[in-house]
């Protein structure tokens, strides 16, 4: 049998935007659009994965990321669950590897994963012969998050080239980071990268990004703002002196924002700390914030990926690929 | 021939030497104290060398071995080899270490005292030396805990344990935070006249690291430890031994800018040797690619350009050993997430043809590397061996350095399989590995 399937991704799994080639990458985007407009009609559904298992394994605790996994998955029509892996196997002593094996023997089509370490989500893709997607492994990947930044910044400034984007807050502990300034990099965009120090170690300069620890300069001429998170443990004197000097300095507020371009537009992957990375009032301007709109093109970009992985998975199977 | 004592090393080679004499015929002799190559024989009498000389009549009842051309080298001496014993022998046991070591050319082994239950008491040193002298064909010189349990906080019975036996004190990996502790242990063992080997780095820095900080470990997302930690552990440590004049070895020495410390600490007539692990010698922070846990090492591989360093300073002599860093680790620890994986990496089997990239490459000529791997440490652990000349032990390496093959890590006679080298297209096999005149090692024909 001769079947010549949509194009799909060249790899098994997406485990990063590093391997993705600009092609792909647009591909992924393209698709989205398509189940941007799909998303907001009343029917919702398709059967494209009609017949496939998703199972969403979440070693770390997430709300927003496994609810958009398990939307996407749904109005694709797959059979979706859910393991909260934290209360379970780990637990009680089992090895990731153990974990993988055994749910391989359920024969699962795609496995959404997220782990605190980094590179575990590439050691289990290893041993597993499903599509494996990376929701976010340590502090190295999560590409689904990038691409959703991609298709947002894409919608909002109609290109994703030649912009000026400042990503800004705790980048060292960020996979969110990572991703955005591979992504953002393949297609030719000036990153820079904003916070203190402490949160900002000299390896990243290597990576092709500008460093600017001066907030008001990192901003000037910039087209996006990403916000990032500043994680709890992070506070209070580990990497920053107090919450109160970091909102001085690198907060977001519109004082800040006024060095960037008049017409930029502020990111966030969410969930957002109001007042210590990001002022409240500017979170919720809607001529700035495009916050909401992440969330919605997350949905979208996650039906986009498993649909292509799922391509590539039936294309393999009817090849008569094993494994 | 003397008794049974601490310049023999444990281990049942040394047991009884063989009668016959043994003549190694046309071998390419390399004299690590000379710095010369020489074509010849080498006569073997009663497990040492008797004579070398260009052309040696076969005595009476010698057995011979037609070298063809192969190189004779004095056994290595490797520093710093763990064994799983006691408590980890499913990782590796005296008769399996003894097995790799011989199998790659290494007639010595000193051994490190961080097992699952640390040899920091005479009880625990006297059970290794007996383990190793019942299944080990190898010598074994055992290292015993600088402090208790390895915890940094009482020091151990330092005087008993070298009535037991130990060559010297180490608390391996781990670094004793308190700098008055470690002074006072310093200060003891100068006065017994013990040898202390120090593992430079910042205790604090180093904390939970799995890489060194640079592009890589920004790249993948890796805790990491920057180099200057290294430099720091050591500028400390250097600043202790001057004050107490302790004799010290540090085990691994992996930067460019602890290499310039330690140069400088020479320079300044500090008596302080040091070694690099073969590892950090001969692979770089990259070569970890997609997460491989087989490249996890204590400390982390190096960005290249330290590598080069440290190349660098073991052909002018400022690193004084190369050792293996031999570290059995079994699969479970390994099939890990990175961060969570055990570090180390097995190397008695591999150490030789892995240093011998180092003279491929043109960056030492064999006399000055068997200087690194056999002479100094022999020199530096007060043991005989790493020496060709008439009245040395007959502890000596056959090997062809030329002869290509593929690792499969496999095939290696340690228990655990946990080479970086698995794959790797290598150059050098050892022919034969002989303690005391007496054959441990034969390489399969084919």
């Amino acid at each position: 049998m001769t079947v010549s399937p949509p194009a799909g991704l060249e790899g098994r799994h997406l485990l990063g935007i590093e391997p993705l080639s600009v092609e792909e990458i647009l591909r992924i985007l393209d698709l989205a659009e398509e189940y941007v407009t799909l998303n907001r009609q009343a029917v919702k559904r398709t059967d494209t994965l009609a017949g496939l298992t998703q199972i969403n394994m979440f070693f770390e605790a997430s709300t927003r990321t496994q609810a958009s996994f398990e939307i996407a998955g749904k109005r694709l029509g797959a059979d979706v669950m859910n393991m909260a892996m934290q209360a379970s196997s780990i637990r009680k002593g089992e090895t990731l590897i153990d974990t993988a094996t055994t749910l391989n023997a359920m024969h699962p089509d795609i496995l959404v994963v997220r782990h605190p370490h980094s590179g575990a989500v590439n050691l289990l893709a290893q041993k597993v012969n499903c599509a494996v997607i990376n929701a976010g492994d340590g502090r190295h990947e999560h590409p689904t998050q990038a691409l959703l930044d991609a298709l947002t910044i894409r919608r909002e400034k109609g290109r994703l080239t030649r912009l000026t984007v400042a990503i800004c807050g705790d980048i060292a502990h960020s996979r969110v980071a990572r991703s955005n300034i591979l992504l953002l990099g393949k297609l030719g965009n000036r990153i820079r990268l904003v916070g203190p120090r402490t949160l900002l170690p000299r390896g990243f300069a290597e990576l092709g990004a500008e460093i600017h620890e001066n907030m008001e300069e990192g901003l000037t001429g910039a087209d996006v703002v990403m916000m990032l998170r500043l994680q709890k443990e992070r506070m209070d004197g580990a990497f920053i002196p107090s919450v109160r000097e970091y909102y001085h300095r690198w907060g977001l507020d519109a004082a800040k924002l006024a060095h960037a371009k008049p017409d930029a537009i502020v990111m966030h992957p969410g969930p957002m700390n109001r007042g210590v990375e990001i002022d409240g009032d500017l979170a919720d301007d809607i001529n700035r914030s495009v916050i909401r709109e992440q969330v919605e093109m997350g949905v979208a970009v996650r039906m986009a990926v498993m649909d292509l992985l799922a391509r590539r998975l039936r294309a393999g199977r009817a090849a008569g690929e094993t494994g | 021939m003397s008794e049974h004592g601490r310049n023999q090393g444990s281990g049942s080679a040394t047991a009884g030497a063989p009668e016959r004499p043994l003549l190694f015929q046309g071998a390419r002799i390399i004299d690590p104290v000379t710095g010369r190559e020489i074509r010849g024989d080498l006569l073997v009498r009663a497990g040492r060398i008797a004579a070398i000389d260009r052309n040696i009549a076969p005595p009476e009842g010698a057995v011979t071995i037609d070298c063809a051309g192969a190189c004779l080298a004095p056994g290595i001496v490797d520093v710093g080899v763990k064994v799983g014993e006691p408590g980890e022998r499913h990782k590796e046991s005296y008769r399996t270490a003894s097995a790799a070591a011989a199998a790659g050319g290494v007639t010595t082994i000193v051994t490190r005292p961080d097992t699952a239950q640390p040899i920091d008491t005479p009880e625990t040193l006297e059970f290794v030396r007996r383990r190793a002298a019942e299944v080990a064909e190898v010598r074994i010189f055992p290292m015993a805990a600088l402090t208790r349990r390895r915890e940094g906080r009482e020091m151990s019975e330092i005087g008993l344990l070298m009535d037991a036996g130990a060559v010297a004190f180490t608390d391996g990996d781990h670094v004793v935070e308190d700098t008055k502790v470690l002074t006072r242990c310093l200060t003891y063992a100068a006065m017994m006249g013990a040898k202390v080997v120090g593992h430079v780095q910042d205790p604090g820095l180093s904390r939970n690291a799995a890489a060194t900080a640079g592009k890589f470990a920004a790249l993948k997302g890796l805790p990491a430890v920057p180099a200057m930690a290294e430099r720091m552990g050591l500028e400390r440590d250097l600043a202790l031994v001057e004050l107490t004049g302790a004799d010290w070895h540090a085990d691994q020495v992996t930067t460019r800018s602890a290499l310039a410390a330690l140069a400088r600490a020479k320079e300044a007539g500090l008596a302080v040797t040091a070694g690099c692990s073969i590892h950090h010698l001969t692979l770089n922070e990259f070569d970890i690619g997609d997460y491989r846990t087989f490249f996890k090492l204590k400390p982390p591989l190096r960005a290249e350009e330290d590598r080069v360093a440290a190349v660098e300073a073991v052909a002018s002599g400022l690193i004084d050993i190369i050792a293996s860093m031999h570290t059995p680790q079994d699969e479970e620890s390994k099939r890990l997430p990175f961060e969570e994986a055990a570090s180390g990496a097995v190397g008695l089997e591999t150490l030789l043809p892995a240093a011998l990239r180092l003279v491929h490459g043109g960056h030492l000529d064999l006399p000055r590397l068997f200087r690194a791997l056999a002479l100094r440490p022999a020199e530096i652990f007060g043991l005989e061996g790493g020496r060709m000349e008439a009245g040395a032990p007959a502890d000596l390496v056959l090997f062809d350095p030329d002869r290509p093959f593929i690792l499969d890590r496999f095939s290696l006679h340690s228990k655990s399989k946990n080479t970086p080298f698995d794959g790797a297209r290598m150059e050098g096999r050892v022919l034969g590995t002989w303690v005391g005149g007496r054959r441990i090692f034969a390489a399969e024909e084919g």
